[in-house]
């Protein structure tokens, strides 16, 4: 049975509206998008969604207290929240430079949390 | 047995406890609230009216007459915001002008100097803005407009320094008759003993008099709804602009605050709830479309907030301050609706008076009649803010960017007498948060200084008391 | 005692007011092009501006071909800015430009500073519209924040404002702080739309609602906020098409946190203080093609100017404008000559003016439609002749598009007196 989808592209501001024909949900055509990211995000979005996920980890000792955070690549969707569960249990110690990895390997899935912000040591106001 | 306990911390509570004060007597303000002005006292007109409407021979007339008069010399002691920029009593008809001409008579009446009718020319010399339809108005040399809750905050400080104890978060539950005088029991269980108890709950007055009297009162909560603009609307109303009084009260007038904003309204709507004051939307449209008949377009676009108040409202339509007939002891100030920001330092003065007749109490030789507000960093020039940042140079850090408050003076707001506890308290103190930002910048910065300075966590500082927490814990 | 002394006075070539990506970048293309007397002034305690709470992704497509996080986004020029040595001062608020480009500012360090600069460039980036501005009725209990003082408080003050969240207002800040609430474990309950379309980016809808099944609500508003002390609930009602609620729709929706992502406004105040002439319709400085205002010497760029959805954005204006006040500083003069009229749509131009004359290489002209438009053209004429005619599948009020005016223009159309950009039906 032929079937057609319809996606968002979130790899740029433009959001353009891609169309995907599934066909007994073999992906076949795509259509809609404006560049190659297009159709890389739509196959990926219905195979096997991935998002970068952000948050923020407490810092001791810094000269601000919360240090951003992101995974270093994509991870699977559905692991976000086990994710963000174990982002929630961190406390880190100043310095931290933008690029460290702050925790290894998160929710099992081979992917880094890196620091975005440097954080030298200091005492905040 | 503390000689008098005041109850309610409203203009009215705090200038009765600043002129006992002038006595050698035990003097406790109880207030339910978690600060000083929490109830009618921050949202109202903020006006010092002339006094000319009032009734002839009653309270109303009496007492805003000569509260009026006293409020020049009162503000240079307390260092409140003030200005005496006359008003006007627009009428929109020929038909009307009889009734600016029974204003004034009321007003020659009641003793008021200064008043004239003006014909649209002279009205426009005044007030440029004054919309198409004014054919003529009442004026009146000596209205003013103050800051209503400064007032209070000053009387409060003032009378504190001057020995009188506050005790906030503090409902009244109960009150008992005993030898020679009362015990009130408070929410936490307290118990106090005093000779005296003055009635100055606002909209609870009732309540409270019912605790003890059995000639029963009946506030009817009056609200009234407020449009506040920007500064820069500010030239709209140089003058307080009033439209012709009706049964409910003076209408709605267009008026700049004694902080130089332009403020409408209000409405006057009977209530039932004691705590009502939220607004709405047909009240807000009905304040912006009456107020434009006075002073045509408004900048609506410039509207930073609104807010309502409760007026305390009798049905004798007066104010009922004196002691109660069966109570011994007891002294009524209640039904204190408009003009009662106006009477206030009159019946402050008038029930110290009484009191310190019937308890005979000697003067207070250290009684000091000067309050020093918080140093305002916005008004300073560039000099006097160089001596102040050498001296503190928390005065060169800017919190509040719309108002320019600085972290000293809401440092200063914290520490002071009665200081500051909460972000409303703040803001009403320094005016940070008060700008067209709405406090969206300063309110992280304020709940950080709130935190350091009270020693508290930060999730459990509020907005106006337990309750209105801010925060619900941390990330 | 008089201790005039005491002040602070510096002379600097050129000054920048806000050290967010606006300023940021500024100053590092007028270092590049020549000017080395730079200072810059941020009220904050850090250089970054706002991104430093824009602690998510999707910054830097354009600029530098890779997606960042805010922080990071900020971290590269902070990182370039330090490498040049142009000077912050930092907890530094300005209180007064004059006329003739004297700014009188103040630290806890330094107390009250008088420069005086040779040029200036505004980069005070914007704010966001209270509640107030709304007029919503109902109570004045705790628990109402804009999105973006909700967001400072989680990502850079580590405190939750709240565990069940009603957002008004589907502006990107309110989609950002839906995802980043639910991820912190708040329950975002729906984001209410006045509008029948989102004002945010799409992508913001798919990445922060739709993965979460946060409804969106379009056409609905708040009537009423309930709760004494804090937030009890909200009261949504669909809206007509002329945006008054419609009786009879109204849901109760409880709540103890409402964020408010209504519009962002330019923060002009020193502006106005300056005597720069201001757009109504923007509530930014009107500028000419070197985006100078209409006081000579004073520039503005980014949000202060016109607010943006994209930071790459800012950062491509705010690069113009620190090439141009290093021309300025230079002794070249840019003036108003043509106004370039804006009908059928279009809300605004920045620039608002032009000069054929500096017109080197390709202008690009950012506006921002007033509705939705579907298969439209964009179109524009010089001296009432089309010279640009894009085909554009969609135009919406919440994203920026631009055009390109070229010099083959203006050689074209050597004595233009009238330019005017349009969104036609064909």
């Amino acid at each position: 049975m032929k079937t057609k989808k319809e996606l968002t592209c979130i790899g740029c501001p433009m959001g353009c509206l891609v169309s995907v024909e599934l066909e007994d949900g073999a992906i076949g055509e795509i259509s809609g998008n404006s560049c190659p990211h297009g159709k890389e995000y739509a196959e990926k979005e219905l195979t096997y969604p991935e998002r970068t996920l952000t948050s923020t980890i407490p810092v001791d000792g810094g000269e601000i207290r919360m240090v951003p955070v992101k995974t270093a690549l994509d991870i699977p969707k559905d692991k976000i929240f086990e994710a963000m569960a174990q982002v929630r249990k961190m406390r880190l110690t100043a310095p931290i430079e933008a690029g460290n990895t702050v925790i290894k390997n998160i929710a099992g899935t081979g992917i880094d949390i890196i620091a975005t912000r440097t954080v030298n040591v200091g005492v905040w106001i | 047995m503390t000689d008098v306990v005041i109850i309610g911390a409203g203009v009215i509570g705090c200038a009765i406890a600043r002129e006992l004060s002038r006595y050698r007597l035990d003097v406790i303000v109880l207030e339910k609230e978690a600060d000083v002005a929490e109830g009618t006292s921050k949202a109202n007109s903020g006006i010092v009216h002339a006094g000319y409407d009032a009734t002839p021979g009653s309270l109303k007339a009496k007492f805003n007459a000569r509260g009026s008069a006293m409020f020049p010399n009162l503000v240079k002691e307390l260092e409140v915001p003030y200005k005496r920029n006359g008003s006007l009593v627009v009428s929109f008809s020929e038909e009307n002008v009889p009734r600016l001409e029974e204003l004034l008579e009321n007003g020659k009446q009641n003793g008021i100097e200064g008043l004239e009718i003006l014909h649209r020319e002279q009205a426009l010399e005044k007030c440029p803005r004054l919309s198409e339809k004014v054919v003529a108005a009442l004026y009146a040399k000596t209205a003013a407009i103050v800051c209503p809750y400064e007032l209070t905050l000053a009387y409060a400080e003032n009378a504190f320094n001057n020995g009188v104890r506050f005790r906030l978060n503090s409902p009244v539950l109960g009150i008992n008759r005993i030898e020679n005088g009362y015990k009130l029991t408070l929410s936490s269980g307290d118990t106090l003993e005093t000779r005296i108890i003055v009635n100055a709950a606002g909209l609870y007055a009732d309540a409270i008099n019912n605790m003890v009297s059995a000639r029963t009162l009946e506030i009817i909560p009056r609200k009234g709804e407020y449009c506040l603009f920007d500064h820069a609307a500010e030239e709209l109303a140089p003058l307080t602009i009033f439209q012709t009084p009706t049964a409910m009260g003076k209408g709605v007038l267009v008026t700049t605050t004694a902080d130089g904003n332009l403020l409408v309204g209000p409405t006057a709507v009977d209530v039932g709830g004691r705590d009502e004051t939220d607004t709405s939307r047909e009240g807000l449209e009905y304040v912006l479309k009456t107020a434009a008949l006075s002073v045509g377009t408004l900048p609506e676009r410039q509207i930073i907030t609104s807010f309502a108040g409760l007026r305390a409202h009798l049905e004798t339509d007066d104010f009922e301050i004196g002691e109660a007939p069966d109570a011994e002891g007891f002294i009524n100030v209640a039904g204190i609706e408009s003009p009662g920001l106006s009477s206030a330092p009159a019946i402050g003065e008038w029930v110290a008076e009484l009191l310190a007749r019937k308890l005979s109490a000697e003067p207070n030789p250290s009684f000091d009649p000067i309050r020093r507000g918080i140093p305002k960093f916005r008004e300073m020039d560039s000099e006097e803010r160089t001596l102040f940042i050498n001296k503190n140079p928390s005065y060169g850090r800017v919190v509040c960017r719309c108002e320019t408050v600085t972290e000293a003076e809401i440092i200063d707001a914290i520490r002071r007498p009665l200081g500051a506890t909460t972000l409303d308290g703040i803001k009403r103190r320094t005016r940070a948060g008060m700008g067209r930002c709405q406090s969206g910048f300063c309110t992280t910065r304020v709940l950080e200084i709130l935190e350091r300075e009270l020693k508290i966590p930060r999730e459990t500082v509020t907005k106006f008391g337990k309750g209105s927490e801010l925060l619900t814990g941390r990330r | 005692m008089k201790e005039k002394e005491d002040y602070f006075m510096l002379n600097k070539e050129l000054v920048i007011i806000g050290a967010g990506p606006a300023g940021l970048a500024a100053a590092v293309r007028a270092h590049e092009k020549g000017v080395s007397d730079i200072l810059i002034l941020e009220r904050d305690d850090a250089p970054g501006g706002i991104l430093n709470q824009c602690i998510h992704n999707g910054f830097g497509l354009h600029t530098f071909k890779e997606e960042l996080t805010g922080p990071e986004y900020a971290g590269r020029f902070i990182d370039k800015v330090r490498e040049l040595g142009i000077e912050i001062k930092l907890n530094t608020m300005v209180l007064d430009i004059s006329r003739d480009k004297l700014i009188t500012a103040v630290n806890p360090d330094d107390g009250i500073l008088e420069i005086r600069a040779g040029a200036v460039i505004l980069a005070m980036g914007c704010r966001e519209r209270p509640r107030g501005a709304l007029n919503i009725p109902g109570s004045r209990c705790a628990g109402i924040f804009t999105a973006g003082t909700a967001q400072r408080l989680v990502n850079i003050d580590g405190y939750m404002p709240g565990k069940e969240v009603v957002i008004l207002g589907s502006g990107d800040i309110g989609l950002i702080m839906a995802r980043r609430m639910t991820l912190e474990g708040a329950k975002v309950k729906a984001v209410v739309e006045l509008m029948p379309y989102s004002t945010g980016l799409k992508r913001n809808i798919v990445q922060c609602l739709d993965d979460y099944g946060i409804p969106l609500l379009l056409s609905h508003t708040i009537t009423k906020i309930g709760g004494k002390k804090r937030l009890e609930s909200v009261t949504i009602s669909e809206v007509d098409e002329s945006r008054r609620p419609i009786a009879g729709t109204e849901q109760t929706i409880d709540c103890d946190t409402l964020l408010l992502s209504v519009g962002l406004l330019p923060e002009n105040e020193l502006s106005r203080i300056c005597g720069v002439e201001l757009s109504p319709v923007t509530g930014g400085a009107i500028v000419n093609e070197s985006l100078q205002t209409s006081v000579p010497g004073v520039f503005a760029c980014g949000n202060v100017l016109h607010v943006h959805d994209l930071v790459d954005n800012v950062s491509a204006e705010s690069y113009l404008a620190g090439e141009t006040a290093a021309a300025f500083l230079r002794g070249e003069s840019s003036g108003r000559e043509i106004l370039i009229k804006t009908s059928g749509g279009v809300r605004y131009t920045v620039p608002a003016y032009v000069s054929p004359s500096h017109v080197t290489q390709p202008l690009e002209v950012r506006f921002r439609v007033g509705e939705v438009y579907k298969n439209s053209f964009v179109s524009v004429y010089f001296d009432g002749q089309r010279e640009t005619h894009l085909k554009k599948r969609i135009l919406t009020p919440g994203e920026m598009e631009q055009v390109l005016l070229r010099p083959a223009h203006f050689k074209k159309h050597s004595d233009c007196k009238e330019i005017s950009i349009r969104v036609e039906a064909d």
